[in-house]
């Protein structure tokens, strides 16, 4: 293999490399979700669409809006305020919708949260068309850097290791602490936990809006890679639905290793046969399916 | 009043609308009943399995790509039509069984989502192939001869025809959920366990059902192409597989005629809405809000606990079953 060609290769395992990190971000977000309240959260994708309009609309629209045309939410204040405002939307709306919901059959959940994907994304449609927009990443993190083999934007590293980062604190939070122990005790038996003076329903509505807040993060650190449309978030949850029934949903580290290995297997295909990169996260899970119907790491749900 | 009277009185109305052009459109009911008969297959999944698919769309728009490419053809050929026609609801079928197949491997919630994922592997063929016209669909397909006796761009002739089927699919229906099958489906949705126990392989029942299910959306798909001469990406999209929940959410899920109600008020909002744009997608997320939050029912579902209400005023009844069976 020639010098080129591995660069052109390397370069290729890194964006899928990338693609694995939001993958990762996003199951993880949908299995905490999951655990505790049954329900696939089919708003995800709007969840992590809204974040990243969100940091646009801070970076580019506040300012002007308020007739200040310097005003401006940077990049690291976004990272903190937008996956917070869209956890607190989503809290609302776990509170006065989806709450009625839980003592029915989980179909009605997955509609409700498939309706407010539906108005999310009309709405942002609405307000600010299907045109892609652009966000400048932090000025610290442009131009590339050097990690030994090849050059890399610097920002792409930093995505990677921020995801990275969020993913093992996320399974340390939920494996390794007390709060964690309380989660996970909520998903094998909420009833029992409720008599041992665990207030479970405001459990519930926090960890719902932790794992919107997952959600939200990729969606600011997305912001600068993916060009930011209303239906950015419907078509990588189409994917990450799929990462989900290859990893199963009972496992936090299971949806984030399947994560990762499906974006580095995207990667791959782009190198090998470009067309197939948009389905071959599909064509797996269908061999997965056939293979191993349990899932990988899963168990039944 | 009940339902055979109720479907005669439909008949009756159907029969008579080429005759009343001015009064409503011709076009727009042949819409309805194809939307109509999409809806009833769905229905049949949701409604009799308690399982939701978003592939739907799949199997309407994969015999609505065959007939229309069969059509194109050998549109000529006196039995060119019922060939078509055939062909586009056994392809409908055969994709069904492959998407249904791995998607039954996995129960409960998983389902959903791989229905879901598969449906972008026929989406990805619908455009990626070069005999479905790729971004372009396609335009132009002949309504033909059928037998070589009546021509079908005759928009009377056609509508007849389409009335026709129309009647023998909902009919169709009807008989698969009255049927020993249909009731076995129901044990299985109600109680698993217990059905499994009586010596049903639930798995298997549900997997026929899905692909009877997809073969009458295959059915509708083949009708709508024809009528409209014209498939397009968005017949394989998962657009269209929300609309055929929504459709048959709104019109009351596991009901005989909710279906058509929630077709013919899901296609008659959208001839209103279509000035208003991107809105309309916020306007059908809202419904859905509405229709799981306040109104599970549907139309009409909600009319017949109404009227079970009344008549249990009366004379005393037991009580009804699960949300999604109680008015079936």
């Amino acid at each position: 293999m020639s010098d080129i060609s591995l660069q052109a290769f390397m370069a290729q395992l890194t964006i899928g490399l990338i693609g694995g990190c939001f993958y990762a971000m996003l199951s993880m977000g949908l299995a905490i979700i999951f655990g505790l309240l049954n329900i696939i959260n089919f708003t995800h994708g709007a969840q992590f669409m809204m974040a990243a309009f969100l940091a646009w609309i801070g970076l580019t629209q506040v300012g002007p809006w308020l007739g200040q045309p310097d005003l401006q939410v940077n990049f690291w204040l976004a990272l903190v305020l937008a996956p917070a405002l869209v956890a607190v939307f989503g809290m609302a709306i776990e509170r006065t919708l989806l709450r009625r919901l839980y003592h029915l059959d989980h179909l009605y959940g997955l509609l409700l949260t498939f309706g407010v994907a539906l108005v999310m994304e009309g709405g942002f449609r609405y307000f600010f068309g299907v045109s892609g927009q652009g966000y400048e990443p932090p000025e610290i993190l442009q131009g590339p850097v050097d990690v030994g083999f090849m050059l890399l934007p610097k920002y792409r590293v930093f995505v990677v290791a921020a995801s990275l980062l969020i993913c093992l604190a996320t399974w340390y939070l939920f494996e390794r602490t007390k709060l964690g122990a309380y989660l996970r005790a909520g998903t094998e038996n909420p009833r029992l936990l409720q008599a041992f003076g665990i207030n479970v329903p405001v459990m519930i509505t926090l960890t719902y809006g932790f794992g919107v807040a997952l959600a939200g993060i990729a969606g600011v650190l997305a912001a600068p890679i993916m060009q930011i449309t209303p239906l950015m978030g419907g078509s990588l949850l189409n994917i990450v639905f799929a990462v989900v029934v290859i990893g199963g949903l009972g496992s936090i580290l299971g949806a984030m290793v399947t994560g990762l290995g499906l974006g580095l297997i995207e990667g791959l295909t782009k190198v090998v046969y470009p067309e197939a990169s948009t389905v071959v996260v599909f064509v797996i899970m269908a061999l997965a399916l056939l293979l191993r119907p349990a899932g990988l790491f899963g168990r039944e749900a | 009043m009940n339902s055979r009277h109720l479907f005669a009185g439909l008949v009756a109305g159907l029969l008579v609308v080429p005759l009343v052009p001015a009064l409503i459109y011709p076009i727009f009911v042949m819409k309805v009943m194809a939307y109509g008969l999409f809806a009833c297959a769905f229905n049949l999944l949701l409604g009799f399995t308690g399982l939701v698919s978003f592939a739907h769309a799949a199997f309407l728009g994969t015999a609505g790509y065959v007939t229309g490419a069969l059509m194109i053809r050998l549109g000529a050929h006196p039995l060119g039509v019922p060939a078509a026609f055939a062909a586009g609801v056994a392809a409908a079928a055969l994709v069904g069984f492959a998407i249904g197949g791995l998607a039954i491997r996995r129960r409960g919630i998983y389902f959903a989502m791989i229905t879901l994922a598969l449906s972008q592997i026929v989406y990805f063929l619908a455009v990626q192939f070069r005999w479905t016209g790729g971004e372009d669909g396609l335009q132009g397909i002949p309504r033909g001869t059928l037998f070589g006796l009546v021509d079908l761009s005759n928009d009377t002739a056609m509508y007849y025809v389409a009335l026709a089927l129309f009647v023998a699919g909902f009919l169709f229906i009807h008989r698969v959920v009255h049927s020993p099958f249909g009731q076995i489906l129901q044990a299985v949705r109600d109680n698993e366990p217990r059905a499994v126990s009586l010596g049903y392989d639930a798995a298997r029942f549900q997997l026929l059902a899905f692909v009877l299910s997809a073969a009458v959306a295959g059915y509708a798909g083949t009708l709508k192409a024809l009528v409209f001469g014209l498939v397009s990406l968005n017949d394989v999209s998962l657009h269209t597989s929300t609309e055929v929940v929504l459709m048959t959410l709104l019109g009351g899920v596991g009901t005989l005629f909710g279906p058509l109600v929630g077709a013919a008020l899901v296609v008659g909002l959208q001839n209103y809405l279509a000035t208003i744009g991107d809105l309309v997608t916020v306007v059908i997320g809202l419904i859905f809000i509405l229709c799981v939050s306040f109104f599970r029912r549907g139309v009409v579902g909600e009319w017949l606990h109404w009227r079970h209400r009344r008549a249990a005023r009366t004379a005393p009844q037991s009580p009804q079953s699960s949300p999604v069976a109680e008015a079936a």
